[in-house]
């Protein structure tokens, strides 16, 4: 995965899959660390599959018994010096959250990349489930809550339609408020 | 700046229109989305179907949606066409370029790319 962007997406899917009504992501910035927490309430994973689910040889999927998901954002966590941890039990709603956290400062840390695109990504393919985007960082703060934007919608303009998705884009793209450096 | 009052506009300004927009969408376009076309570039071929199809007018038409694996990697990014009473077409190893050929010949001339398809890539 050449950005931290697509291993989001790639996770996240898993908890579309998972049956996830609600799911949330969490980016903080903080000194040259990075924290990702994604967060589902979905059927989660038996201790089994939590126990096995870092190794690609483990998957959910039937096309082949290869799962590089998990592995991958694992691999881009631990080359800069970072770590996963995956919280999950089995359960309707018991949900599942996987925690990275990567230094930023380390020549092997993937850039964040088109965390735009990635949101835009998840709402065409999923405007009946709910997703919320935290983007914290020293600079600003970004807030992306499908709840809040289906209360301004109504029932007449689904979450996929073209215009939304791309007030979505624009809003994640554009940059952070400047009020406090503006002289 | 964008503010929620904008999505609100959004609103105001869809609200009348949705209605003509649904049409039956006789065409489906599907995006591979696991994690080998999510690796291969598949974010940016499926963002492209979406524009493409909106900026031709052509959302009443077609309609694009996403699937997991569909179980030949190393032909990733693939994208499969579905059309009601033809064959369904399997495009490989597909960039945003090729997306914006295939909506606009393809779903929109109705005359398949044969050289961005399977059968081509195994020849």
């Amino acid at each position: 995965m050449k950005e931290l962007s697509l291993n989001i997406l790639d996770i996240a899917e898993n908890s579309v899959k998972a049956g996830a009504s609600l799911i949330e992501i969490s980016i903080t910035e903080k000194g040259n660390s990075r924290e990702l927490v994604i967060q589902d309430d979905g059927c989660g994973m038996s201790k089994e599959m939590v126990e096995t689910v870092t190794d690609p040889f483990t998957t959910s999927r039937t096309t082949r018994p290869v799962g590089m998901g998990i592995p991958l954002l694992k691999l881009a966590a631990e080359q800069t010096g970072g770590h996963i941890e995956i919280f999950s039990t089995q359960g309707a709603d018991h949900g599942t959250r996987v925690y990275a956290q990567f230094f930023t400062d380390h020549i092997d840390c993937v850039p964040l990349g088109d965390l735009a695109s990635t949101m835009v990504t998840l709402l065409q393919g999923n405007p009946g489930l709910d997703f919320s985007l935290v983007y914290d960082t020293e600079e600003g703060r970004k807030n992306l809550d499908t709840r809040e934007m289906r209360e301004i919608l109504g029932e007449d303009v689904p979450l996929d339609s073209p215009s939304v998705l791309m007030w979505v884009a624009e809003l994640i793209r554009e940059p952070f408020d400047s009020e406090d450096t503006a002289e | 700046m964008k503010s929620l009052a904008e999505l609100q506009a959004i609103r105001d300004r869809m609200k009348n229109s949705v209605a003509l927009r649904e049409g039956t969408g006789d065409i489906r376009i599907v995006v591979g989305m696991a994690t080998c076309g999510i690796a291969a570039g598949a974010r940016p071929v499926l963002n492209t179907f979406v524009e493409e199809v909106e900026k031709q007018n052509l959302v009443g038409k077609a309609t694009v949606t996403q699937t997991g694996c569909i179980g030949m990697c190393r032909f990733e990014p693939i994208v499969e066409v579905f059309e009601e009473g033809k064959d369904r077409v399997t495009y490989v190893k597909m960039d945003s370029e090729k997306a914006k050929r295939v909506v606009a010949e393809h779903i929109k001339g109705g005359r398949p790319v044969y050289e961005y398809t399977i059968g081509e890539a195994q020849k």
